[in-house]
Protein backbone atom coordinates (compact mmCIF):
# COMPACT_ATOMS: atom_id res chain seq x y z
CA UNK A 1 0.00 0.00 0.00
CA UNK A 2 2.77 2.56 1.16
CA UNK A 3 3.98 1.97 -2.54
CA UNK A 4 0.91 2.73 -4.50
CA UNK A 5 1.79 7.00 -4.70
CA UNK A 6 5.35 5.84 -5.71
CA UNK A 7 3.32 3.61 -8.35
CA UNK A 8 1.51 6.23 -9.79
CA UNK A 9 4.09 8.49 -10.44
CA UNK A 10 6.06 6.12 -12.17
CA UNK A 11 3.66 4.86 -14.86
CA UNK A 12 2.05 8.29 -15.55
CA UNK A 13 5.41 9.24 -16.66
CA UNK A 14 6.30 6.37 -18.36
CA UNK A 15 2.98 6.11 -20.26
CA UNK A 16 4.16 9.32 -22.05
CA UNK A 17 7.18 7.76 -23.09
CA UNK A 18 4.85 5.35 -25.29
CA UNK A 19 5.64 6.57 -28.54
CA UNK A 20 3.68 4.24 -31.14
CA UNK A 21 3.41 1.43 -28.65
CA UNK A 22 4.54 0.40 -25.40
CA UNK A 23 8.14 -1.48 -26.60
CA UNK A 24 9.26 2.26 -26.58
CA UNK A 25 8.87 2.69 -22.70
CA UNK A 26 10.32 -0.77 -22.01
CA UNK A 27 13.98 0.44 -21.27
CA UNK A 28 12.76 3.26 -19.02
CA UNK A 29 9.99 0.71 -17.32
CA UNK A 30 12.87 -1.65 -16.69
CA UNK A 31 15.36 1.01 -15.01
CA UNK A 32 12.29 2.73 -13.14
CA UNK A 33 11.14 -1.02 -11.50
CA UNK A 34 14.02 -3.16 -11.34
CA UNK A 35 17.00 -0.48 -10.44
CA UNK A 36 15.13 2.42 -9.08
CA UNK A 37 12.33 0.65 -7.18
CA UNK A 38 13.48 -2.66 -6.89
CA UNK A 39 9.78 -3.80 -7.29
CA UNK A 40 10.67 -6.89 -9.82
CA UNK A 41 13.93 -8.70 -10.82
CA UNK A 42 14.98 -8.12 -14.19
CA UNK A 43 13.33 -11.77 -15.14
CA UNK A 44 10.13 -10.97 -13.52
CA UNK A 45 9.97 -8.12 -15.42
CA UNK A 46 10.53 -9.63 -18.95
CA UNK A 47 8.06 -12.85 -17.63
CA UNK A 48 5.19 -10.02 -17.01
CA UNK A 49 5.56 -7.91 -19.93
CA UNK A 50 5.22 -11.08 -22.01
CA UNK A 51 2.33 -12.22 -20.09
CA UNK A 52 0.81 -8.89 -21.39
CA UNK A 53 1.34 -10.47 -25.02
CA UNK A 54 -1.20 -13.32 -24.13
CA UNK A 55 -3.58 -10.65 -23.28
CA UNK A 56 -6.60 -9.80 -24.91
CA UNK A 57 -6.72 -6.00 -25.43
CA UNK A 58 -4.26 -3.25 -24.93
CA UNK A 59 -1.27 -5.34 -23.97
CA UNK A 60 0.37 -2.94 -22.07
CA UNK A 61 -2.22 -3.68 -19.15
CA UNK A 62 0.68 -6.01 -18.21
CA UNK A 63 1.33 -2.99 -15.40
CA UNK A 64 -1.81 -3.78 -13.60
CA UNK A 65 0.02 -7.23 -13.00
CA UNK A 66 2.88 -5.00 -11.75
CA UNK A 67 0.93 -3.18 -9.59
CA UNK A 68 -1.00 -6.70 -8.15
CA UNK A 69 2.35 -7.65 -7.64
CA UNK A 70 3.86 -4.68 -6.04
CA UNK A 71 0.31 -3.62 -4.21
CA UNK A 72 -2.39 -6.18 -4.44
CA UNK A 73 -5.26 -5.01 -6.52
CA UNK A 74 -5.27 -1.84 -5.80
CA UNK A 75 -2.23 -1.12 -6.55
CA UNK A 76 -3.71 -2.90 -9.95
CA UNK A 77 -5.63 -0.39 -10.52
CA UNK A 78 -3.80 2.03 -9.46
CA UNK A 79 -1.31 1.59 -12.12
CA UNK A 80 -4.10 1.33 -15.08
CA UNK A 81 -5.58 4.53 -13.97
CA UNK A 82 -1.76 5.75 -13.99
CA UNK A 83 -0.78 4.76 -17.36
CA UNK A 84 -3.96 5.00 -19.25
CA UNK A 85 -5.60 7.83 -17.93
CA UNK A 86 -3.32 10.80 -19.18
CA UNK A 87 -2.16 10.12 -22.02
CA UNK A 88 -5.94 9.10 -22.71
CA UNK A 89 -6.97 13.10 -21.61
CA UNK A 90 -3.82 13.88 -24.21
CA UNK A 91 -5.52 12.29 -26.80
CA UNK A 92 -9.11 13.19 -26.53
CA UNK A 93 -7.98 16.67 -26.19
CA UNK A 94 -5.26 16.55 -29.65
CA UNK A 95 -7.73 14.42 -31.34
CA UNK A 96 -10.42 17.20 -31.25
CA UNK A 97 -7.68 19.90 -32.21
CA UNK A 98 -5.67 18.18 -34.47
CA UNK A 99 -9.27 17.81 -37.05
CA UNK A 100 -8.72 21.92 -36.64
CA UNK A 101 -5.15 21.40 -37.51
CA UNK A 102 -5.55 20.23 -40.95
CA UNK A 103 -4.12 23.16 -42.85
CA UNK A 104 -1.08 23.58 -40.00
CA UNK A 105 2.15 22.78 -42.04
CA UNK A 106 3.89 21.22 -38.76
CA UNK A 107 0.91 18.21 -38.23
CA UNK A 108 2.31 16.48 -41.54
CA UNK A 109 6.21 17.40 -40.08
CA UNK A 110 5.12 15.75 -36.44
CA UNK A 111 3.34 12.88 -38.58
CA UNK A 112 6.28 11.87 -40.75
CA UNK A 113 9.23 12.81 -38.41
CA UNK A 114 8.19 10.90 -35.36
CA UNK A 115 6.68 7.82 -37.35
CA UNK A 116 10.86 6.61 -37.83
CA UNK A 117 11.22 7.86 -34.07
CA UNK A 118 8.97 5.11 -32.66
CA UNK A 119 9.96 2.47 -34.92
CA UNK A 120 13.82 3.28 -33.73
CA UNK A 121 12.52 3.40 -30.27
CA UNK A 122 10.68 0.12 -30.37
CA UNK A 123 13.21 -1.83 -32.10
CA UNK A 124 15.82 -0.83 -28.81
CA UNK A 125 13.05 -1.52 -26.29
CA UNK A 126 13.15 -4.99 -28.21
CA UNK A 127 16.85 -5.35 -28.06
CA UNK A 128 17.11 -4.90 -24.17
CA UNK A 129 14.11 -6.55 -23.88
CA UNK A 130 15.36 -9.82 -25.99
CA UNK A 131 18.96 -9.82 -23.93
CA UNK A 132 16.47 -10.68 -21.13
CA UNK A 133 14.80 -13.22 -22.40
CA UNK A 134 16.89 -14.60 -25.32
CA UNK A 135 19.13 -17.01 -22.81
CA UNK A 136 19.94 -20.44 -24.58
CA UNK A 137 19.67 -22.08 -27.37
CA UNK A 138 16.12 -23.14 -26.72
CA UNK A 139 14.64 -19.77 -26.71
CA UNK A 140 16.90 -18.63 -30.03
CA UNK A 141 14.71 -21.19 -31.33
CA UNK A 142 11.53 -20.58 -30.22
CA UNK A 143 12.21 -16.57 -30.87
CA UNK A 144 13.14 -17.26 -34.11
CA UNK A 145 10.12 -20.42 -35.00
CA UNK A 146 7.55 -17.04 -34.10
CA UNK A 147 9.29 -14.47 -36.16
CA UNK A 148 8.94 -16.99 -38.95
CA UNK A 149 5.78 -18.21 -38.30
CA UNK A 150 4.31 -15.11 -37.54
CA UNK A 151 5.40 -13.37 -40.47
CA UNK A 152 5.18 -16.42 -43.42
CA UNK A 153 1.01 -17.70 -41.84
CA UNK A 154 -2.20 -15.56 -40.89
CA UNK A 155 -2.27 -17.93 -37.92
CA UNK A 156 -3.17 -16.29 -34.62
CA UNK A 157 0.00 -15.21 -33.02
CA UNK A 158 -1.36 -16.53 -29.70
CA UNK A 159 -1.10 -20.17 -30.51
CA UNK A 160 2.10 -19.84 -30.80
CA UNK A 161 3.06 -18.06 -27.75
CA UNK A 162 1.18 -21.02 -25.81
CA UNK A 163 2.95 -23.36 -28.08
CA UNK A 164 6.07 -21.63 -26.79
CA UNK A 165 4.59 -21.97 -23.08
CA UNK A 166 4.42 -25.58 -22.94
CA UNK A 167 7.88 -26.14 -24.61
CA UNK A 168 9.37 -23.60 -21.94
CA UNK A 169 7.36 -25.59 -18.95
CA UNK A 170 9.01 -28.72 -20.50
CA UNK A 171 12.54 -27.38 -21.32
CA UNK A 172 13.27 -24.18 -19.54
CA UNK A 173 13.38 -25.57 -16.22
CA UNK B 1 -19.45 15.74 -34.65
CA UNK B 2 -21.47 13.04 -35.64
CA UNK B 3 -23.46 11.36 -33.27
CA UNK B 4 -24.31 7.77 -34.28
CA UNK B 5 -24.33 5.06 -31.50
CA UNK B 6 -25.67 5.40 -28.31
CA UNK B 7 -23.00 5.14 -25.22
CA UNK B 8 -24.09 1.77 -24.30
CA UNK B 9 -23.68 -0.01 -28.38
CA UNK B 10 -19.95 1.80 -27.87
CA UNK B 11 -19.25 0.41 -24.48
CA UNK B 12 -20.71 -2.40 -25.60
CA UNK B 13 -18.74 -2.95 -29.06
CA UNK B 14 -15.16 -2.30 -27.05
CA UNK B 15 -16.26 -4.47 -24.44
CA UNK B 16 -15.83 -7.21 -26.67
CA UNK B 17 -13.40 -6.50 -28.78
CA UNK B 18 -11.16 -5.79 -25.43
CA UNK B 19 -12.41 -9.12 -24.57
CA UNK B 20 -11.52 -10.99 -28.08
CA UNK B 21 -8.47 -9.09 -29.45
CA UNK B 22 -5.74 -12.10 -28.66
CA UNK B 23 -2.59 -12.16 -30.21
CA UNK B 24 -1.92 -8.77 -30.56
CA UNK B 25 -3.00 -6.24 -33.58
CA UNK B 26 -5.84 -4.83 -31.88
CA UNK B 27 -6.06 -2.43 -34.29
CA UNK B 28 -6.79 -5.35 -37.22
CA UNK B 29 -9.78 -6.03 -34.42
CA UNK B 30 -11.24 -2.42 -34.47
CA UNK B 31 -11.39 -1.88 -38.04
CA UNK B 32 -13.20 -5.20 -38.95
CA UNK B 33 -15.91 -4.26 -35.64
CA UNK B 34 -16.03 -0.37 -36.22
CA UNK B 35 -15.12 -0.38 -40.36
CA UNK B 36 -16.68 -3.63 -41.53
CA UNK B 37 -19.79 -4.81 -38.91
CA UNK B 38 -20.81 -1.32 -37.41
CA UNK B 39 -20.25 1.03 -40.01
CA UNK B 40 -19.70 3.58 -38.00
CA UNK B 41 -16.45 4.90 -39.95
CA UNK B 42 -15.21 4.58 -43.67
CA UNK B 43 -11.54 3.72 -44.43
CA UNK B 44 -10.65 7.16 -44.85
CA UNK B 45 -11.61 8.35 -41.59
CA UNK B 46 -10.47 5.00 -39.53
CA UNK B 47 -7.03 5.56 -41.25
CA UNK B 48 -7.22 9.41 -40.06
CA UNK B 49 -7.88 8.04 -36.92
CA UNK B 50 -4.96 5.31 -36.29
CA UNK B 51 -2.75 8.21 -38.28
CA UNK B 52 -3.33 10.60 -35.01
CA UNK B 53 -3.08 7.64 -32.56
CA UNK B 54 0.50 6.31 -34.16
CA UNK B 55 1.70 9.86 -33.89
CA UNK B 56 0.69 10.37 -29.33
CA UNK B 57 1.73 8.40 -26.71
CA UNK B 58 -0.41 6.51 -25.31
CA UNK B 59 -1.03 2.69 -27.14
CA UNK B 60 -2.84 2.79 -30.73
CA UNK B 61 -5.66 0.56 -28.90
CA UNK B 62 -6.43 2.47 -26.47
CA UNK B 63 -5.97 5.76 -28.59
CA UNK B 64 -8.15 4.46 -31.36
CA UNK B 65 -11.28 3.87 -28.78
CA UNK B 66 -10.91 7.37 -27.42
CA UNK B 67 -10.88 9.08 -30.61
CA UNK B 68 -13.63 6.55 -32.40
CA UNK B 69 -15.71 7.02 -29.33
CA UNK B 70 -15.64 10.55 -29.05
CA UNK B 71 -16.53 11.17 -32.70
CA UNK B 72 -19.65 8.70 -32.10
CA UNK B 73 -20.70 10.51 -29.19
CA UNK B 74 -18.44 12.85 -27.45
CA UNK B 75 -16.64 12.89 -23.98
CA UNK B 76 -18.99 10.07 -23.14
CA UNK B 77 -18.74 7.93 -25.79
CA UNK B 78 -14.76 7.88 -26.09
CA UNK B 79 -15.11 7.39 -21.83
CA UNK B 80 -17.19 4.39 -22.41
CA UNK B 81 -14.84 3.33 -25.59
CA UNK B 82 -11.90 3.53 -23.33
CA UNK B 83 -12.98 1.42 -19.86
CA UNK B 84 -14.75 -1.23 -21.88
CA UNK B 85 -11.81 -1.59 -24.25
CA UNK B 86 -9.62 -2.09 -20.93
CA UNK B 87 -11.99 -4.26 -18.78
CA UNK B 88 -11.39 -7.54 -20.10
CA UNK B 89 -7.58 -6.80 -20.15
CA UNK B 90 -7.25 -5.99 -16.61
CA UNK B 91 -9.11 -8.87 -15.16
CA UNK B 92 -6.67 -11.12 -17.46
CA UNK B 93 -3.57 -9.52 -15.94
CA UNK B 94 -4.66 -9.02 -12.13
CA UNK B 95 -5.54 -12.80 -12.24
CA UNK B 96 -2.55 -13.01 -13.81
CA UNK B 97 -0.81 -11.20 -11.21
CA UNK B 98 -2.74 -13.57 -8.89
CA UNK B 99 -1.10 -16.70 -9.84
CA UNK B 100 2.35 -15.28 -10.73
CA UNK B 101 2.29 -14.61 -6.68
CA UNK B 102 1.63 -18.17 -5.32
CA UNK B 103 5.02 -19.55 -4.63
CA UNK B 104 4.30 -22.98 -5.84
CA UNK B 105 3.52 -22.27 -9.14
CA UNK B 106 6.29 -20.56 -9.45
CA UNK B 107 8.91 -23.07 -10.67
CA UNK B 108 6.66 -24.11 -13.79
CA UNK B 109 5.29 -20.54 -14.10
CA UNK B 110 8.65 -19.40 -14.66
CA UNK B 111 9.67 -22.21 -17.24
CA UNK B 112 6.77 -21.39 -19.29
CA UNK B 113 6.90 -17.90 -19.16
CA UNK B 114 11.07 -17.94 -20.17
CA UNK B 115 9.32 -20.22 -23.46
CA UNK B 116 6.82 -16.88 -23.57
CA UNK B 117 9.61 -14.35 -23.47
CA UNK B 118 11.22 -15.72 -26.00
CA UNK B 119 7.93 -16.72 -28.76
CA UNK B 120 7.22 -12.55 -27.72
CA UNK B 121 10.59 -11.65 -28.75
CA UNK B 122 9.79 -13.23 -32.18
CA UNK B 123 6.35 -11.64 -32.37
CA UNK B 124 7.43 -8.13 -31.28
CA UNK B 125 10.41 -8.45 -34.02
CA UNK B 126 7.87 -10.08 -36.73
CA UNK B 127 5.70 -7.10 -35.65
CA UNK B 128 8.00 -4.03 -35.49
CA UNK B 129 9.36 -5.31 -39.05
CA UNK B 130 6.38 -4.85 -40.63
CA UNK B 131 5.07 -1.68 -39.36
CA UNK B 132 8.92 -0.53 -40.45
CA UNK B 133 8.60 -2.29 -44.22
CA UNK B 134 5.48 -0.73 -44.55
CA UNK B 135 5.88 3.35 -43.38
CA UNK B 136 9.47 3.39 -43.57
CA UNK B 137 11.00 5.49 -47.15
CA UNK B 138 14.18 7.39 -47.38
CA UNK B 139 17.84 7.69 -46.08
CA UNK B 140 16.27 10.31 -43.50
CA UNK B 141 13.98 7.57 -41.85
CA UNK B 142 16.48 4.95 -41.70
CA UNK B 143 19.24 7.61 -39.98
CA UNK B 144 15.95 8.53 -37.37
CA UNK B 145 15.59 4.86 -36.71
CA UNK B 146 19.35 3.79 -36.51
CA UNK B 147 19.48 7.01 -34.34
CA UNK B 148 16.84 6.08 -31.98
CA UNK B 149 18.26 2.57 -31.45
CA UNK B 150 21.52 3.90 -30.50
CA UNK B 151 20.69 6.31 -28.22
CA UNK B 152 18.38 3.76 -26.49
CA UNK B 153 21.20 1.00 -27.01
CA UNK B 154 24.85 2.48 -27.34
CA UNK B 155 24.63 5.51 -25.77
CA UNK B 156 22.45 4.72 -23.49
CA UNK B 157 20.97 8.41 -22.69
CA UNK B 158 17.50 7.00 -21.96
CA UNK B 159 14.19 6.86 -23.70
CA UNK B 160 13.24 10.11 -22.75
CA UNK B 161 16.11 11.96 -23.88
CA UNK B 162 16.65 10.04 -27.40
CA UNK B 163 12.81 10.71 -27.99
CA UNK B 164 13.38 14.96 -27.40
CA UNK B 165 16.44 15.00 -29.16
CA UNK B 166 15.75 12.63 -32.36
CA UNK B 167 12.33 13.41 -32.51
CA UNK B 168 13.44 17.29 -32.62
CA UNK B 169 15.20 16.42 -35.31
CA UNK B 170 13.19 14.44 -37.17
CA UNK B 171 10.37 17.03 -37.16
CA UNK B 172 12.96 19.54 -37.98
CA UNK B 173 14.16 17.11 -41.02
CA UNK B 174 10.94 16.99 -42.22
CA UNK B 175 10.12 20.78 -41.54
CA UNK B 176 7.28 22.75 -43.72
CA UNK B 177 8.98 23.66 -47.24
CA UNK B 178 7.75 26.47 -49.15
CA UNK B 179 6.22 24.45 -51.32
CA UNK B 180 5.94 21.23 -50.07
CA UNK B 181 5.12 18.71 -52.47
CA UNK B 182 1.21 17.49 -52.51
CA UNK B 183 0.34 14.37 -51.23
CA UNK B 184 -1.55 13.02 -54.56
CA UNK B 185 1.68 13.82 -56.34
CA UNK B 186 3.77 11.82 -53.49
CA UNK B 187 1.40 9.07 -54.18
CA UNK B 188 2.44 9.16 -57.50
CA UNK B 189 5.71 9.11 -57.64
CA UNK B 190 5.37 6.32 -54.85
CA UNK B 191 3.45 4.21 -57.38
CA UNK B 192 6.40 5.17 -59.95
CA UNK B 193 9.07 3.77 -57.88
CA UNK B 194 7.32 0.46 -57.49
CA UNK B 195 7.51 -0.46 -61.24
Amino acid sequence: MAEIPALIRVFAYLSFLTIGGGMAAFPEMKVQIVQVHHWLTSEQLVHVYSTGQMSPGPNMMMVAEVGQLVAGPLGALACAIAFFLPTGVLTFGVGRLWNKLVNWPWRASIQKGLAPVAIGLALGGLIIFGKGAITNWVTIALALLTFLAVNRTKINPVFFILGAAVVGGFALR
Amino acid sequence: MNKKASVGEIFLTFLTIGAISFGGGVVAYLRNSLVKQKKWFDDVEFLEITSISNTLPGLNATNVAILAGDRLAGWLGATAALVGMCIPAFVFMTAAGMVYSEQHVRPIANAALRGVAAAATGLLAATWFQIGKKSLRGVYDAIFVVAAILGITYFKIGVLYTLLIVGALAIFAYRPRRSPPKPAEEEEEWLKSLH
